[in-house]
């Protein structure tokens, strides 16, 4: 059959309701968001372990499971098997109480840990960004530009205004990280409100304004480079100010502890749900994401609304750059910024995480655990080799995102009984 | 007459998870008739014509063409076993031929690869003029009419030796005058030997063009009848299990003051073409003015402008005496318009919203639904649990995705919404587009107790029957332009020929 189905079958079509807002992308995760509970994303997630598996059996011919033990104690989340009597002192307090888990600097588990919780900052609130714009219908993929502002920004008045108090400093670095990075994103929703500009194309083409104003910013002779003395030939930022650095709450300063920025995307995951679910805001652009027309008809501003939701989407993902600055890096030269991928690998946690709160949770994690589970710091040649360990992390990330796109194959698997009463529904 | 059928099916069961789409139906087609296939929306109608052209396969029975059992495990198996389908929605290439559409992927050829056009054409033009279709063989597909592309589908299965043709709901898209034509030219094809299938839910035409008639309800099949003897009444009762009213029950209009007046109304659509063209319409208080008229005349254009979703380019537009032309659809909504929009599914409801959230979508940013920005799910629950209950509103609470629901209880979430906000002018467009008579009842009966509390109903439809039935004014809409006003008496007859531009008049 070589027939194509002709628009209305030749019925006026009325233009104005045709695709004005149509994401075809967003539109397609909407559909894979729907097909069914936690079953999916697990599916997706062992599949690409499977795969992920297979590609180590192939490439080092060992034994795939020796080397999921080892990313997974390289992760440190085996601190939390290790469960014995041990004491945590309360905050602000000279008070101890027993606890289950080691806290003691010298828990390998935890030290790895500490790394992971680091990362796992960055990745929910990147992943938090991607999913807010998804939500509203757009998908975002320019989070690492708008964590390159974020932490450009953050370098920028961490290492300036020095005299400010310490707490005040900070409160300015991240909000005007945060802001940063809102604007910034807002500049790509504003052009999709306004010209129809497509935020996939606006924002792919703002992650290269970033980085190039970045590796401007701190490059040689750029106008941010540090003034160390003879630190003319590195492009370097400046280093962040004492005072404006993030406590460490678990682990040594030194060795970049946990610090509490931590709590700050913990608080972004609750805010999250918050504005979606309990908020004029939230219900707005949940409606303009899974139906601007409707939307419109109920008199709700679209334009508004992509505005909007792209700006609170770039305030996580700047949010995640500042903190990355405050709390561990203390400075940015020009080969972070063009090796950098958090804001990529955002996309992978919002997509297997569903867009939801809990979801983004806890894919941050898994996604975290990857990154520091292969990290070379990590690694034992006998089990796998270098050059394949940090890009078995890149794998798994990939295919997940392969498999949420191939959302037909995995409807297919597990939707077939759902399909079928879609169809019934419509005879 | 031969009286051995031409096609039997035989006790088919299709069922699809958590429902049985058809139960032990039984079927059959005698040579030269028309079979009607009368049902609701669900009652198993598509099912078992997908079953029959070999899209689903049944669990249980079979299929019998002139006597011999056969599988129909594609459509391929149906076409060649003489079976064409002609779909609600035309699969035709706009911008190629009749004929190139007639013959695709049967191509009569030249040296194996090269489509031999003129031969192509001359079949067309043998066939076309052996069952009088009248139909141009050369003319391109988007340049023809709805009803001449109807012909062009029938075409084609005759082209491809069919002698069972299935007619999905045929006339939703024709005028009266192209239904008309298209009984005669299927009058035509019984008397040359063809058997047709006609599915439809529309009661009159049923009666007036099948000899059989087969009911569906909820998948099992209630009755086979002749035709002759049936009436609307008994046909509505086994279609729906119950009496019906067919005709709005309603007494006489009492007009108040004016509360929609549209002046001198022009509108552009997207590709600058003027679809609205210096349209004026007063609507008073407690009356019902029906628009009819053929798809695409502007209608859509028009409703648009007035509920502030299309911007216009001159003329006003007054609801309740407040001018609301070009202003947003907030403000429209404010100034106490009511709509229930032409397309309950992409415009009226957020799917994948639950109806609290679909029955708050006009008033979600003020109290009690919320308050500085701080929305009260609960209180939204409880308002949607009254309004469900008061519209009768079945297949889910205040939770369930809207998409979960049936088209008539959509439109009654939509209807619960548009109602509930107590407008003093209230656009219907379509309000009962795909939906089964009992949910039509409901609907027009709702429309009608609105017209009673004394407000200003526009009634913008396509169905002919829902226009006459509703109406205390009738204004017909052609090229953008109010073209006549009619008293609801008006014959069928007298409103199509007005739809089509003939016997213009101006109205004062």
């Amino acid at each position: 059959m070589t027939e194509t189905p002709p628009e209305g079958g030749g019925k006026v079509e009325n233009p104005r309701q045709g695709g004005d807002y149509a994401p075809s992308v967003a539109a397609r995760v909407a559909v894979w968001h729907k097909a069914g509970g936690i079953a999916v994303p697990l599916l997706t997630t062992l599949l690409a372990f499977f795969i992920g598996g297979l590609v180590v059996l192939a490439t080092t011919g060992k034994n795939p499971l020796t080397t999921y033990k080892a990313i997974f104690e390289g992760s440190g989340l085996n601190w939390f098997l290790e469960v014995g009597s041990y004491e945590i002192g309360i905050p602000w307090t000279e008070s101890r109480v027993w606890f289950p888990w080691d806290t003691s600097f010298n828990s390998f588990a935890a030290l790895n840990l500490q790394q992971t919780l680091i990362v796992y900052v960055s990745l929910v609130l990147t992943g938090l960004a991607v999913a807010f714009a998804f939500r509203c219908g757009m998908f975002n993929i320019g989070g690492q530009g708008q964590y390159l502002v974020g932490a450009i920004v953050a370098v920028w008045i961490g290492s300036e205004l020095p005299g400010l108090p310490g707490l005040l400093h900070i409160l300015v670095a991240i909000v005007a990280g945060a802001l940063s990075g809102a604007v910034f994103a807002g500049i790509a929703g504003f052009l999709k409100a306004t010209v129809g500009a497509h935020e996939v194309i606006s924002t792919i083409m703002l992650n290269y304004v970033a980085l190039w104003v970045g590796v401007f910013l701190f490059g040689l002779g750029g106008p941010l480079q540090n003034d160390n003395v003879g630190g003319e030939s590195v492009p370097v930022s400046n280093d962040v100010l004492e005072e404006s650095k993030l406590n460490v709450f678990w682990g040594d300063p030194l060795l970049q502890g946990l610090h509490v920025g931590f709590f700050v995307a913990l608080a972004a995951l609750v805010v999250y749900w918050i504005t979606l679910n309990r908020t004029t805001l939230g219900y707005e652009v949940r409606a303009v994401g899974f139906n601007p027309e409707a939307a419109r008809y109920g008199g709700i501003s679209v334009a508004r609304n992509y505005v909007l939701a792209m700006a609170i989407s770039g305030t996580f993902a700047g949010l995640a750059g500042t903190l990355d600055i405050l709390g561990w890096q203390f400075r940015l030269n020009t080969n972070d910024i063009f090796i950098s991928s958090i804001g990529f690998v955002g996309i992978a946690v919002a997509l297997l995480g569903r867009n939801t709160a809990i979801g983004v949770a806890l894919s941050g994690l898994l996604f975290a655990a990857l990154l520091v589970g292969t990290s070379t710091r990590n690694l034992d040649p006998e089990i796998f080799r270098p050059e394949l360990a940090s890009n078995l992390t890149l794998l798994i990330q990939g295919l997940v995102v392969l498999f949420v796109g191939a959302d037909v194959l995995i409807l297919y698997l597990f939707g077939i009984r759902r399909r079928a009463r879609q169809r019934q529904a419509r005879t | 007459m031969d009286e051995r059928p031409v096609l039997e099916l035989r006790g088919i069961t299709k069922r699809f998870p958590g429902i049985v789409a058809n139960d032990d139906v039984s079927f059959d087609l005698r040579p030269g008739e028309v079979h009607a296939l009368l049902g609701e929306n669900g009652a198993g109608k598509s099912t078992l014509m997908n079953v029959l052209y070999g899209l689903y396969t049944p669990e249980e029975g079979e299929i019998r063409i002139k006597g011999e059992p056969t599988r129909m495990s594609s459509p391929r198996d149906a076409i060649d076993a003489g079976i064409g389908m002609v779909h609600q929605h035309f699969m035709l290439i706009p911008v190629m031929t009749v004929a190139e559409n007639i013959v695709l992927a049967n191509e009569p050829t030249r040296e194996k690869v090269l489509l031999d056009y003129d031969v192509a054409a001359q079949r067309v033009r043998d066939l076309s003029d052996t069952f009088k279709f009248r139909i141009d063989p050369n003319a391109r597909v988007e340049d023809i009419t709805v009803g001449q592309q109807q012909r062009v589908e029938i075409l084609k299965a005759l082209y491809r030796n069919a002698d069972i043709l299935i007619l999905d709901e045929p006339t939703a898209v024709l005028t009266p005058q192209e239904a008309q034509e298209l009984f005669e030219i299927l009058g035509t094809l019984t008397r040359e030997g063809m058997s047709i299938i006609f599915i439809s839910h529309k009661l009159n035409e049923v009666t007036e063009i099948a000899d059989r008639i087969t009911v569906l309800r909820r998948g099992k099949k209630i009755e086979t009848l002749p035709a002759a003897g049936a009436t609307e009444e008994s046909l509505a009762r086994l279609m729906v299990g119950r009496e019906v009213l067919l005709r709005v029950e309603k007494g006489a209009s009492t007009p108040t003051e004016p509360l929609l007046q549209i002046e001198d109304l022009h509108v552009t659509d997207d590709r600058g073409i003027e679809k609205v063209r210096g349209l004026s319409v007063q609507v008073h208080g407690g009356e019902i003015v029906g628009i009819a008229g053929v798809d695409g005349n502007g209608q859509t254009e028009l409703i648009d402008a007035i509920a502030g979703l299309m911007g216009s380019d001159s003329g006003r537009v007054l609801v309740a005496g407040e001018d609301v032309t070009n202003e947003s659809a907030k403000d429209c909504l404010d100034a106490g318009l009511g709509h229930i929009p032409e397309d309950r599914q992409r415009r009226g409801l957020v799917l994948d919203f639950s109806l609290a959230e679909n029955l708050a979508l006009h008033d979600y940013d003020s109290q009690p639904a919320s308050r500085l920005g701080w929305l009260f799910p609960k209180r939204l629950v409880a308002r949607a649990q009254g309004l469900l209950e008061q519209f009768d509103v079945r297949g889910g609470g205040p939770q369930t995705h809207a998409g979960g629901l049936s088209g008539g209880n959509q439109q009654k979430v939509v209807l619960a919404r548009e109602i509930d906000r107590n407008p003093k002018v209230l656009i219907a467009a379509q309000p009962t587009r795909g939906l089964d008579v009992g949910a039509i009842e409901f609907v027009h009966r709702r429309l009608v107790e609105e017209r009673d509390e004394g407000r200003a109903i526009l009634l913008v439809s396509l169905e002919l029957d829902e226009i006459l039935s509703l109406s205390d004014r009738i204004l017909v809409i052609y090229e953008g332009q109010i073209v006549g006003e009619f008293a609801p008496g008006v014959s069928e007859e007298e409103l199509g020929v007005a739809m089509t531009g003939g016997g213009r008049k101006e109205v004062a």
